[in-house]
C-alpha cells in the first residue's frame, strides 16, 4: 500500500474504534473520564518504556490500560471520600500526567518519546515503522496495534451489548439484577485506556479526546436506537478521518488537527440539520405548533 | 406463615450522617405496604440497603428466607424515575426488556417471547399503542408506565417500588393503582415508597411508618392514627402547620 494509503488506513481505524467507544461514553455522562485517561496513559507508556526499554505495541497498551485503571480507581477513591467528581478528576490525571512528563524529560529523553509527539502524535512517521505480520506481510506497527484494539473492543461492545446498554441507562435497577455495575465501568475505562494509547501515536492526547467525544455527540443527534448511535459514530470517525485528511492535504497543514477539526464540522452539521434534534427540524415544529395553535 | 422480607437492625449512613437506625420488621405475603416518612427519613436508602445498591452498616435482611443475591429474580425493584436519563436512546418497549435481562443472560439476545412478554406488559399499563415511542417523548406519567411495565414483565413476587406517584397524572395514578391491588389479589407483595398521607388510608392495607427508624408498623386500620403520624413526622409537620395554617 502507498504511503498516503496506511496513513489514511491509520486515521480512519482511529476514527472507528474512538467512534465506537465514544458512543458509550457519552451515554454514560464520562467525557470528562476521557480527558482525563488520555492524559495520564502518558504515564502507564514512559513507565512500560522505563522497563521494557522499547516502544512496543503490546507493552504501551498493558502500561496504558493499567495507567488508566489507576486514574479511575483513585478517582473512585477520592470521591467516596468527599472531593467532588469533577475536582477529583482533575487533581488526578494533572498529577500523573505532570509525572508522566517529568520521567520523559529526566529519564526517557530520546527522540521515541517527547511530550510534543505525545499531546499531538505524528501520523506522518507511522507508515515507516513497520513490522512482520504472517499473512498481512510488512505493516506499519500503529495499524495492527489498532487492529488489535478494534477487535477487541468492538468484540467487548457487541458480546456485552445488553449489559453496556442497561448500566449506562440505568444502573441501579442493573445492579439489582445481579449484573456487575462496578466490574462494568473498570471494564470500560480499561477499554478507553487502550484505545486512546492506540490512537495515541497517530492523533496524541489531546486530538484523541476529539474523537472519542465529538463524532459519538454528532450521532446522539441523529438516531433514538443505541446499536445505530453505535455504527453512526464510527461512521462519522471514519468521515472525519477522511475529510481531515483532504483538508490537511489542501492546506498543507496538521492531518491530526484537521481530523479533529473535521469532527468538529460534522458535529455542527448534525446540530443544524440532524432531523429530529437538529436546530432546523426544531425551529420547523415550533413554526408548525404555533400555526396550529392559531388556526 | 413465612415473612417474605425480614429486616433485622438495619443501619446505614451517607458519609458520617446516619440514615437508617436500627430498622427491624418483617413483610407477611399478600400485603401492600405503604413506607411513609418526612424528606430525609431514609425511604429510598432503606429500598437500597435491603437490595445491596447502599453499602449496610449493620443488621441483617432475608428475603424469602435467604440473602438478595439468591432472591434476586423475586425481586421486582423500580428506581425513581429522575434516576436515569430519558434522552436516552431507546424506546419503551426496549425499557421493558430490561426487565428480562437477568433471565436473558449475558450473551443472549432477546427473543421473540421476550418482546412478547414486554408488549404485554406495555399494555396491561395502557400503554401498548407507544411501544416503539423514543422514551424522551413519553409524558412524566408514561414513562412511569413505562417503569412500572418493566417491574411487571420480571414476574416477581416482592415487588419495591421507589416514589412510583410522584409527579404522575391522576389517570396515572389509577393505572398504578389499579396494577398495585392486581399484583396483591394474585399473591405478590408490594411496597411503595409514598409521599401522600391523604391516600394510604384507601390504598395501603399495611403501613410502615418510618424516620430513620421504624415509628410504627403493621395494618393500616389499626396503626395509621394521629399519634403515630405525629410521632413519624415529629416537629416537621408541626412547623408545617404553622406555616400553612
Amino acid at each position: 500500500m502507498s504511503y498516503d494509503g496506511w496513513i489514511l488506513l491509520t486515521a480512519s481505524l482511529v476514527g472507528l474504534v474512538c467512534g465506537l467507544v465514544g458512543a458509550l461514553l457519552i451515554l454514560r455522562r464520562m467525557a470528562m473520564m476521557a480527558d482525563a485517561i488520555s492524559h495520564s496513559v502518558l504515564l502507564g507508556i514512559v513507565i512500560a518504556y522505563l522497563v521494557t526499554r522499547e516502544l512496543s505495541g503490546a507493552h504501551m497498551l498493558l502500561g496504558a490500560a493499567a495507567a488508566g485503571l489507576l486514574t479511575a480507581v483513585l478517582v473512585q477513591w477520592l470521591h467516596a471520600r468527599g472531593v467532588q467528581q469533577e475536582a477529583s478528576i482533575g487533581i488526578v490525571f494533572t498529577t500523573l500526567f505532570a509525572i508522566g512528563v517529568v520521567l520523559i524529560a529526566t529519564q526517557v529523553g530520546n527522540a521515541h518519546l517527547d511530550v510534543q509527539h505525545a499531546l499531538m502524535g505524528e501520523i506522518t512517521f507511522i507508515p515507516w515503522e513497520t513490522t512482520r505480520v504472517p499473512g498481512l506481510g510488512e505493516i506499519p506497527e500503529s495499524v495492527l496495534t489498532l487492529l488489535i484494539v478494534l477487535l477487541v473492543v468492538g468484540g467487548l461492545i457487541a458480546a456485552f451489548y445488553k449489559a453496556w446498554k442497561i448500566t449506562s441507562f440505568d444502573p441501579a435497577l442493573a445492579a439489582a439484577l445481579g449484573i456487575p455495575v462496578a466490574f462494568m465501568h473498570y471494564l470500560f475505562m480499561t477499554m478507553i485506556s487502550v484505545t486512546a494509547v492506540a490512537a495515541f501515536d497517530a492523533v496524541g492526547a489531546v486530538m484523541v479526546i476529539a474523537m472519542l467525544i465529538t463524532p459519538a455527540a454528532a450521532a446522539y443527534l441523529w438516531t433514538d436506537r443505541l446499536s445505530v448511535m453505535l455504527l453512526l459514530s464510527g461512521l462519522f470517525g471514519v468521515l472525519a478521518a477522511f475529510a481531515g485528511y483532504a483538508a490537511a492535504w489542501v492546506l498543507d497543514t496538521s492531518i491530526s488537527g484537521s481530523m479533529a477539526f473535521a469532527t468538529g464540522v460534522l458535529f455542527l452539521i448534525s446540530f443544524l440539520i440532524s432531523p429530529r434534534h437538529g436546530l432546523a427540524a426544531r425551529r420547523l415544529r415550533a413554526h408548525a405548533a404555533a400555526g396550529r395553535l392559531k388556526s | 406463615m413465612e415473612p417474605v422480607l425480614q429486616v433485622r437492625g438495619l443501619h446505614a449512613a451517607y458519609r458520617r450522617t446516619k440514615v437508617l437506625d436500627h430498622v427491624t420488621f418483617d413483610v407477611m405475603p399478600g400485603t401492600l405496604t405503604a413506607i411513609i416518612g418526612p424528606n430525609g427519613a431514609g425511604k429510598s436508602t432503606l429500598l437500597k440497603t435491603m437490595l445491596d445498591l447502599h453499602p449496610r452498616l449493620g443488621g441483617e435482611v432475608r428475603f424469602f428466607g435467604t440473602a438478595y443475591r439468591n432472591a434476586k429474580l423475586k425481586v421486582g425493584y423500580v428506581p425513581q424515575r429522575g434516576s436515569v436519563d430519558w434522552d436516552f436512546p431507546t424506546d419503551a418497549l426496549d425499557v421493558v426488556l430490561m426487565g428480562l435481562y437477568g433471565r436473558i443472560g449475558w450473551f443472549r439476545r432477546p427473543g421473540r417471547r421476550h418482546r412478547e412478554l414486554a408488549l404485554e406488559a406495555l399494555d396491561k399499563m395502557g400503554m401498548a399503542d407507544f411501544a416503539k415511542r423514543q422514551i424522551s417523548e413519553l409524558s412524566g406519567g408514561q414513562q412511569q408506565r413505562v417503569f412500572l411495565a418493566r417491574a411487571l414483565v420480571q414476574d416477581a413476587d416482592l415487588y419495591l417500588l421507589d416514589e412510583p406517584l410522584a409527579g404522575v397524572d391522576a389517570a396515572t395514578e389509577r393505572a398504578i393503582m389499579e396494577m398495585l391491588r392486581t399484583l396483591r389479589a394474585a399473591g405478590k407483595t408490594v411496597m411503595v415508597v409514598h409521599h401522600d398521607l391523604q391516600t394510604v388510608e384507601d390504598d395501603f392495607d399495611h403501613v410502615l411508618m418510618l424516620n430513620r427508624t421504624v415509628i410504627a408498623h403493621g395494618p393500616t386500620t389499626e396503626i395509621f392514627t394521629q399519634d403515630t403520624i405525629a410521632r413519624t413526622y415529629g416537629g416537621w409537620l408541626r412547623r408545617k402547620e404553622r406555616v400553612t395554617g
